[in-house]
């Protein structure tokens, strides 16, 4: 582990003390850490005093970072491992760096590199998205194709998905976003600094705690920021109302998609009940205004402790009879049992995440592993069964509900009216890394802050578990009925505009 | 079976009486902004210059609600005097200068195109366009075909194909890479159709505005004949300035 620094979650370093390896050396120790079963929580490039460089976090029960130089092109990583697949696409998309022998070298999402300099992908971006790429396709007489999107027949996000099949079986499907990209990356490098919050709640509007924690507490690393503990205990059950509040609407939508429809109204509305309660504790639905860097903007006082804990015991029982009814109708079962499997094999190739990765048996929860806020002094869930399917991402979503609850319930006592933050003025650390690491209700969020020598913001990274998990849809589908697509999809419902930035 | 009608008979009836009857959203929701017109002008430029929005003019002392995202700043800072957040969340407008408010918008039954309302008021289908937001304000339009809002008692319906529609409803600040199927979409409606611009993205850039990445304004590209300000609009806040347009 020479060629590593070993950092915990959101400790902040000096620049200098992280290593700066020759390439050849960082590929190999890499490589080597990824096929130990070591995964990638961030690689990126950025540019330092004309050059471009590569940066690389990655995990096992801990965490590592570590550097290099790079020229305009370099050996793929991608080749010996696809843990590092999309996020070399990214690179070249961002800064124009080529990474040789990747073996499927397109576009992330569609836009000019920042560097200004020649495109890697040959795109002409005065072309409508998706420009000068072909996609993938399969021939044969009886092999035809079904292209859907942008523009979905419902109220969702755009995004663009190609399917190869012969008759109603998929061989592949294929996957093209970036509709939703709106440039948050280069947002935070440039804004003033009132701004960042703000558009970190909006990188993924339904994980909207989830980011802005990573924000703050990686803006709380580099300026010294404290929160009290009353503030950690606002933003820990904030983050499990937001768990919440999806898995069940996403459990209503599945039961929907199998022509169950009973559930599917019943969680529509209880969702919205548990919608309402983020309200009661910061005054929006989806927790906009509520967590700052340095605690929280809103007290939990004792009306709200109350307010929400009589909802929590009248819903609990509810939640828990919906689910009955779903998890126990055999014609629910008959669609969810193997329909969209991701063999573990192929979830730790591809580092599934979050539910996605759990329902493959791949333990990893970052509130376990690297726990932020109240999390280390809480129990973890366990689960029940993690064949890959439907049916497990299903389960397991089930499991974290109840999960949840009992930690909010835990928590509301522990409530303490310490004085909310004000805003504040903050300065960060120059010359300083930071990475920060929440396990928001998708799976791993993860914020990356550089400064620069004056204590700018040099470079701000931003992962949403989207960003691993697309691939994992794509997985699901080979050989499945393209009807099951919607099934398929409700069961990870990735983010688009997380994915995108 | 028995399961099925155990939950029904728990589940009940849960639909919502508003309009007929109002709705008390709590007391720390968000909703329209009250302007203090005589506070001290120190405190109009302070919270001017903290507001990440550029939402505050200091000199009018309006407040944009196609910019403000509703945040909370300006009353925290203010601790009230200047800024209060009323729980009204009535506040769609058919003009986008009526958005720069005082804390009162003109009603907007009586400012709807009449021949909007005759050709609409009782049947009305939109197609959803997302266009480069953060989907909650898609979430919270979604939300209003579940049980407790139940959109279509009232002839509103969200619809698949741009054809069956009579206009679009648009969230995001228009991505580049969303600009032309937001244009293919809308010119796929027959006319005559209606524009809605839902969300602080659509309006104005929203959080967005300023990157090279967004158009950042609908009505730049096709004008807009209705907005519902928000980030993202509550629920009752898109359902009321539909009722009150359309109806
Ligand atoms: S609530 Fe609106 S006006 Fe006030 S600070 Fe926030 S964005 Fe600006
Ligand atoms: S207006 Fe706000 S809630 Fe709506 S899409 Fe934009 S950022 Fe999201």
């Amino acid at each position: 582990m020479d060629n590593f620094l070993q950092v915990q979650n959101n400790q902040r370093v000096a620049r200098a003390d992280i290593p700066d390896l020759p390439f050849e050396v960082f590929r190999e120790a890499l490589l080597s850490l990824a096929h130990q079963g070591g995964q990638v929580v961030q690689f990126f490039a950025y540019e330092d005093r004309g050059q471009n460089r590569l940066l690389a976090v990655m995990r096992t029960d801990k965490l590592y970072v570590t550097g290099c130089e790079v020229a305009e092109t370099y050996l793929s990583l991608t080749a010996d491992s696809t843990k590092f697949h999309l996020f070399e696409r990214e690179i070249g998309e961002q800064y124009g760096i080529q990474a040789e022998g990747h073996p499927w070298w397109k576009m992330v999402r569609y836009h000019p590199n920042y560097a200004g300099g020649t495109d890697v992908f040959e795109n002409d971006y005065q072309q409508e998205i998706p420009g000068n790429y072909p996609y993938f396709t399969v021939e044969g007489k009886t092999v035809h194709e079904v292209a859907v999107g942008p523009v979905h027949a419902g109220i969702i996000e755009p995004g663009h998905f190609r399917f190869q099949c012969l008759g109603e079986r998929v061989f592949h499907l294929e996957i093209q976003l970036g509709y939703q990209h709106r440039g948050v990356e280069r947002l935070f490098q440039t804004v003033s600094a009132n701004r960042l919050p703000i558009i970190a709640e909006t990188i993924a509007g339904d994980t909207t705690i989830g980011h802005s924690l990573c924000q703050s507490q990686a803006i709380e690393s580099l300026a010294g920021l404290t929160v009290n503990k009353g503030a950690k205990v606002v933003r820990t059950i904030a983050l499990e109302l937001e768990r919440i509040a999806n898995h069940i609407g996403d459990l209503g939508a599945l039961s929907l998609d199998v022509a169950f429809n009973p559930p599917a109204a019943y969680f529509g509305r209880i969702r919205g009940e548990y919608l309402n309660l983020t309200q009661i504790l910061g005054g929006n639905r989806f927790g906009r205004g509520l967590v700052r860097p340095g605690g929280v903007t809103q007290i939990l006082g004792e009306e709200q402790e109350q307010l929400i804990s009589a909802k929590l015991a009248e819903l609990t029982p509810e939640v828990e009879h919906v689910n009955d009814l779903i998890f126990s109708s055999p014609t629910v079962l008959a669609r969810f049992d193997q329909t969209g499997t991701v063999s573990h094999a192929d979830a730790e190739a591809i580092g599934l995440v979050g539910y996605a990765g759990r329902a493959c048996g791949l333990s990893y929860d970052a509130r376990v592993a690297f726990p932020t806020e109240c999390y280390a002094d809480l129990p973890r869930n366990k689960n029940e069964r993690t064949d890959g399917d439907v049916c497990s991402r299903g389960t397991v979503r089930r499991e974290e509900i109840r999960h949840s609850t009992q930690m909010i319930n835990t928590l509301l006592p522990k409530r303490q009216e310490e004085p909310s933050v004000l805003p504040q003025e903050w300065q960060l650390a120059p010359d300083s890394f930071v990475v920060s690491i929440n396990e928001a209700w998708r799976g791993e969020v993860s914020h990356c802050i550089l400064t620069d020598a004056a204590g700018k913001i040099q470079r701000y990274k931003v992962k949403d578990p989207s960003f691993h998990n697309w691939t994992g849809l794509a997985l699901s589908l080979r050989d499945e009925g393209i009807s099951d697509f919607p099934l398929c999809n409700k069961s990870f419902n990735l983010s688009y505009c997380g994915f995108d930035l | 079976m028995l399961k099925v009608i155990k939950n029904r008979i728990e589940q009940g009836h849960r639909t919502s009486k508003y309009p007929k009857e109002p709705i008390q959203l709590y007391h720390r929701f968000r909703g329209m902004p009250k302007v203090v017109k005589d506070c001290p002008a120190e405190l109009v430029g302070r919270c001017a210059d903290a507001c990440p929005q550029e939402a505050i003019d200091r000199k009018t002392r309006q407040i944009d609600l196609g910019r403000c995202v509703f945040c909370g700043l300006c009353e925290t800072l203010s601790e009230g005097k200047f800024v209060h957040f009323s729980q009204d969340f009535e506040m769609g407008t058919s003009c986008r200068e009526d958005l720069l408010t005082l804390g009162d918008l003109p009603a907007l039954a009586e400012h709807s195109k009449k021949h909007f309302k005759k050709l609409f008021g009782r049947s009305l289908q939109l197609r959803q366009i997302s266009a480069g937001g953060c989907n909650a304000c898609e979430a919270d339009t979604n939300v209003l075909n579940t049980p407790f809002f139940d959109l279509q008692r009232f002839g509103i319906q969200f619809v698949a194909s741009p054809r069956h529609a009579d206009g679009i409803h648009v969230t995001g600040p228009i991505s580049k890479n969303m600009r032309a199927a937001v244009l293919s979409t809308f010119e796929a409606v027959p006319s005559p159709k209606v524009v809605i611009a839902s969300g602080a993205c659509s309006i104005s850039g929203g959080p967005f505005y300023g990157s090279e990445d967004v158009v950042g304004d609908l009505n730049s590209l096709i004008p807009v004949d209705l907005y519902i300000p928000g980030c993202p609009p509550h629920p009752l806040t898109t359902l009321h300035a539909l009722l009150n347009y359309f109806k």
